[in-house]
């Protein structure tokens, strides 16, 4: 199989985002909750975010004409790639503390991986992204690895 | 709630159904400022993408997953590490089951590592993953 990536796209690997600050609200991670099936109450109510709220909370927010035809923006830690379609991949993450309302965050997000490999349907491109969250004051709150593929 | 005395490799967590629909999909990606077309766009799907039907997301699958552990520990402990991998795509209108098996327990640190799946209607694993939580 020809390589699909090149040095070009390579040289990508250790890049940084700028830093992504939010403030969590309560009906944030109220509508989280409810959106995801949540039962309890300590969720439903807002006073603690789910084990997975802060993918939503550091989602991209883009403007509409950022989005590609498909609807999805694409990373702007990663460069164009030869293949765009993108699919789920899957998370790795160690939690130092409950998001609640009101703690004001910092997500560092940094590009780590970048390869691919021949899947049952074709070539498929992986990039891995190390995001930490810390609270304004530098107080950890997770750290996690996210696996995406593209087709 | 469970009590770290009582358990070994083996002990399995109830975990639970899922019948997701439409209009939870569209609050989830909502919810995450997510416009993927596959989610709410059923000619995109189906014709440009070639999916059976609209796919449910990745990562609602993985809170599954961790919910699945988070019921079942209640206020006994908390959530240290959880992975989860998407490995096959579920459709609107499919059924899935999460589920949990502890694999390990460590008495001195009072943590115990649970294996997690979800599975579809033809008990193929389409999500595995694997969480660690610590005893109070």
């Amino acid at each position: 199989m020809p390589a699909l990536l090149g040095a070009e796209h390579l040289a990508y690997i250790g890049r940084q985002a700028p830093l992504k600050r939010e403030v969590v609200t309560r009906r944030d991670i109220r509508k989280y909750s409810v959106a995801t099936g949540q039962t309890l109450r300590k969720y439903l109510d807002g006073d603690e975010g789910p084990p997975l709220y802060h993918v939503a909370l550091f989602w991209d927010v883009v403007e509409l004409d950022q989005l590609m035809p498909d609807g999805v923006s694409m990373d702007g830690l990663i460069p164009r790639l030869p293949l765009e379609r993108a699919m789920a991949g899957g998370l790795k993450i160690e939690y130092h503390r409950p998001i609640r309302p009101g703690d004001a965050l910092v997500a560092r997000r940094t590009l780590t991986g970048l390869y691919e490999k021949q899947g049952s349907q074709g070539p498929l491109i992986f990039y891995e992204v190390v995001m930490t969250v810390e609270t304004e004051s530098g107080e950890p709150v997770l750290t996690e690895k996210t696996t995406r593929l593209l087709r | 709630m469970p009590k770290f005395s009582d358990l070994t490799a083996g002990t399995a967590l109830p975990g639970r159904s899922y019948k997701p629909d439409n209009v939870q999909l569209f609050l989830y990606n909502a919810a995450l400022w997510n416009a993927h077309r596959i989610h709410f766009d059923q000619p995109y799907a189906t014709q440009v993408e070639g999916y059976p039907g609209l796919v449910i997301a990745g990562p609602l699958i993985g809170e599954w997953l961790a919910q699945c552990v988070v019921e079942w520990l209640g206020d006994a402990g908390q959530l240290v590490a959880f992975e989860y991998s998407n490995r096959k795509a579920a459709i609107i209108g499919e059924t899935l089951r999460s589920g949990g098996t502890v694999s390990a327990v460590d008495a001195q640190r009072r943590e115990v590592t649970i294996d997690l799946h979800v599975k579809n209607e033809n008990d193929e694993v389409i999500a595995p993953g694997t969480a660690t939580v610590r005893f109070g």
